[in-house]
């Protein structure tokens, strides 16, 4: 405020020293508020009338060929159906359940291996040539499509695939695993090779920042590798690691088409239920799972930046 | 048959000049009016396995009407009559999606006196019959959805009227393929799909309105229960048919499900499945690998399906005529024999026939050995001298459908029990 004011002091001395303020202000103001409104009209237009929308439409009722504006909360009521009665879990919870774990075991991989890489790129790689050089061939796997290298396990972990035909041909298996394909094995595998760079990035970029002189003090105060590592180097990767997390959990509970291809199309995922029945117009029971699924994941950001301040740390 | 021929596209080319005329565009030449006016594109939707650049290109030598396609899945074709009913000019749409698209009114009649060989359409489509004899009509079966009461009603028509719905492009009796090289028995019965010799090696497909009917298919083979109409179950008998899906999912029958064409020739070609519900075109393209695989008959029937040309409401002026040009090029015999060598039907089978050389003829369409090596349209072997087509003649095998591809009145309900089998 002081900055703003000293020159419109300066400016307008005709004018009373108060009012030329509050205008300067005011009008610094209304600056910000232009500068952010490009953003701000983005957002609008792009996530926060398509969200309105979908909720909306969550509450509508539908049948074969159309989809009619009503008060309805039958779509919810499907998609819960069974889930009190206790006996058995319901659809939803098991579909849940099973996403929770990928997300899961996929987050436990690609923060194990991202860190482990992130570390040796920043302090293992001393000329900032060959870091550049070596980050970059992290991201070379992402110059051809998801798809694409999803898929391309697949002639690899087949039943008559590369891996099964190797064992075989060596003589240790005389049967062909067939858990290396269309299982939770599979998805996790495909889900780490296809999301650890998210992880390695923000990490990296967080290791980076690091002072080296803090290392190098608890080196001299006795700390030994693991101590530093565990007592400097996490807590101020920790920014990196948790936008990284962020990243890798979005990214494995939205997803249906790694789930689909390398488990099978056997195991269920909730972005697969709503691509069905938006595949069969029911777009109400759609919207209904994707507020579902839009609440479940905001659960877990929330609770994640509970554990660590964002905003404060970078 | 040369005769047909050149008959048939004579009078095409004069019908074509009488629109023309009637048009108002002054056409007397013999041209079709499309020629003689600026040249008109048609924005053709369906699905990718339907739209041939040889078609394409024939239509524009012909009649010079640009063909362009917009392929997208079975379920997108649907989705967009529905949602942007202005996004094509033509559609060539599934019959068992009528029962959404009607009642929207985006479609309109098709008049059934610019269609010239309209009463040539095989009685499959307008009584359900092959060869005289009633055929199976469980499901959405083309005769029930054939005709509307008027040209913009969006009811169907209980006997044949003027106006129709969709005219046939395609249509084919599916059943399950078989690896014969691995499952070294002969197969006879659906119920070998769930049979627990096959435990992990069989497959279905994750298109729940087909793959409940194959399901229910396999249900009725082991006698544990039989449908009043598989096309049109109630809930108990939907819970009834997941729970035996459920069961079987649960005691690792499947090593996967397929969605798309490409994955079902994957599964079956890399040898993970040796037993699986599949498209006709599908085991042509194993074969065609060089793989052994049968599109097995089976002594239940075959479950059918059926594609046709719609045209959307708001269609009028020339594009109209052009439409109804194209739609009567393509009953004319040249498409008609292209889809036959593809392992398809055509709608006017006499006209096809014209088309095709009598080997052809005999191996596609009347089940005898092959004479000479069997070629696709694109000039490839398909099948060696001496080979006889899976299931036999037209007659056998369309006449063998038990149940045709459906839009169940419980569909919502059933979508979501197939989520629970796929969750389970």
């Amino acid at each position: 405020m002081t900055d703003l004011a000293l020159p419109a002091l300066a400016d307008a001395p005709a004018k009373p020293a108060a009012a030329g303020l509050t205008a300067r202000t005011r009008r610094a103001r209304a600056l910000a508020y232009l500068q952010a409104a490009p953003m701000a009209l983005v957002f609008l237009v792009f996530f926060v009338v398509p969200l309105a929308l979908t909720l909306m439409v969550s509450f509508w009722e539908y049948n074969e060929y159309e989809i009619i504006p009503a008060f309805t909360l039958q779509n919810y009521a499907d998609i819960f159906e069974g889930c009190l009665s206790g006996s058995d879990l319901c659809t939803t919870a098991r579909t849940y359940l099973s996403t929770l774990k990928f997300c899961f075991l996929t987050w436990a991989f690609t923060l194990l291996i991202g860190f482990t890489v992130a570390y040796f790129l920043t302090f293992h790689v001393r000329s900032p040539t060959t870091q550049m050089v070596l980050f970059l061939v992290c991201t070379i796997p992402f110059w051809t499509s998801n798809v694409i290298r999803m898929i391309s396990w697949i002639p690899l972990l087949g039943r008559n695939g590369l891996i099964n035909d190797t064992l075989r041909g060596i003589g240790l298996i005389d049967k062909p695993i067939d858990g290396l394909l269309y299982s939770d094995f599979a998805v996790v595998l495909a889900f780490v090779h296809l999301n650890t760079v998210f992880m390695i990035v923000p990490i990296f970029n967080s290791m980076a920042r690091i002072d080296r002189s803090l290392i190098e003090a608890a080196y001299d105060a006795g700390a030994t590798g693991w101590q530093t590592l565990w007592n400097v180097i996490v807590p101020l990767a920790k920014p990196g690691i948790a936008i990284g997390s962020i990243f890798v959990i979005t990214l494995v509970m939205g997803d249906f088409v790694t789930v689909g291809v390398m488990g099978g199309q056997q195991i269920a995922s909730v972005g697969k239920i709503i691509q069905v029945q938006m595949s069969v117009l029911q777009f109400p029971a759609a919207a209904a799972n994707a507020v579902v699924l839009l609440c479940a994941v905001m659960v877990m950001i929330l609770t994640m930046s509970r554990l660590i301040d964002l905003r404060k740390e970078l | 048959m040369s005769d047909t021929i050149r008959f048939t596209r004579r009078t095409l080319l004069q019908g074509a000049g009488a629109t023309g005329l009637a048009a108002g565009s002054g056409a007397i030449t013999g041209f079709p009016a499309v020629i003689s006016a600026e040249p008109v594109t048609l924005r053709y939707l369906g699905t990718a396995v339907n739209q041939s650049s040889d078609i394409a290109r024939k239509v524009k030598e012909d009649l010079g009407i640009t063909i362009e396609y917009v392929p997208v899945v079975t379920d997108e074709v649907t989705k967009r009559v529905v949602t942007q009913p202005n996004s094509f000019d033509i559609v060539d749409s599934e019959y068992f999606s009528l029962r959404k698209l009607i009642p929207t009114g985006n479609l309109m009649g098709m008049d059934a006196r610019r269609i010239k060989n309209a009463d040539k359409i095989t009685p499959v489509f307008t009584r359900g019959e092959v060869a005289g004899k009633k055929i199976g009509d469980q499901g959405t079966a083309p005769k029930k959805v054939f005709y509307l009461e008027g040209q913009t009603s969006t009811k169907f028509a209980g006997e044949p009227t003027q106006w129709i719905t969709l005219i046939p492009t395609t249509y084919n009796a599916d059943t399950l393929g078989i690896r014969p090289d691995l499952i070294k028995r002969p197969i006879t019965s659906w119920k070998e799909l769930l049979n627990p010799e096959f435990k992990g090696r069989a497959s279905i497909l994750n298109i729940p309105s087909i793959g409940i009917m194959d399901a229910a298919m396999v249900i009725e083979a082991t006698g544990d229960y039989t449908y009043p109409d598989k096309g049109n179950m109630t809930k108990a008998e939907i819970d009834r048919t997941i729970k035996v899906l459920i069961e079987a999912k649960r005691a690792g029958q499947f090593r996967a499900f397929w969605q798309d064409f490409n994955e079902s020739v994957n599964l079956m070609a890399s040898g993970e499945t040796v037993i699986q519900s599949m498209w006709s075109p599908a085991v042509t393209k194993v074969r065609s690998q060089g793989v052994a695989c049968t599109y097995q008959p089976l002594k239940e029937g075959y479950r059918a399906w059926a594609s046709g040309f719609g045209l959307p409401k708001t269609l009028s002026g020339r594009k109209l005529d052009a439409a109804y040009d194209f739609i009567n090029w393509f009953l004319s015999g040249w498409a008609g024999a292209y889809l036959n060598r593809q392992g398809y039907y055509s709608a006017v089978l006499e006209t096809a026939k014209g088309q095709m050389e009598p080997y052809e003829w005999a191996f596609w369409m009347e089940g005898k050995p092959a004479e000479r090596d069997i070629k696709g349209p694109d000039g490839s072997v398909l099948e060696k001298a001496g080979a006889v087509r899976d299931g036999g003649s037209f007659e056998s095998r369309m006449g063998g459908v038990a149940c045709w591809n459906a839009v169940m009145d419980e569909n919502t309900y059933m979508i979501r029990k197939w989520n629970e089998f796929i969750a389970a």
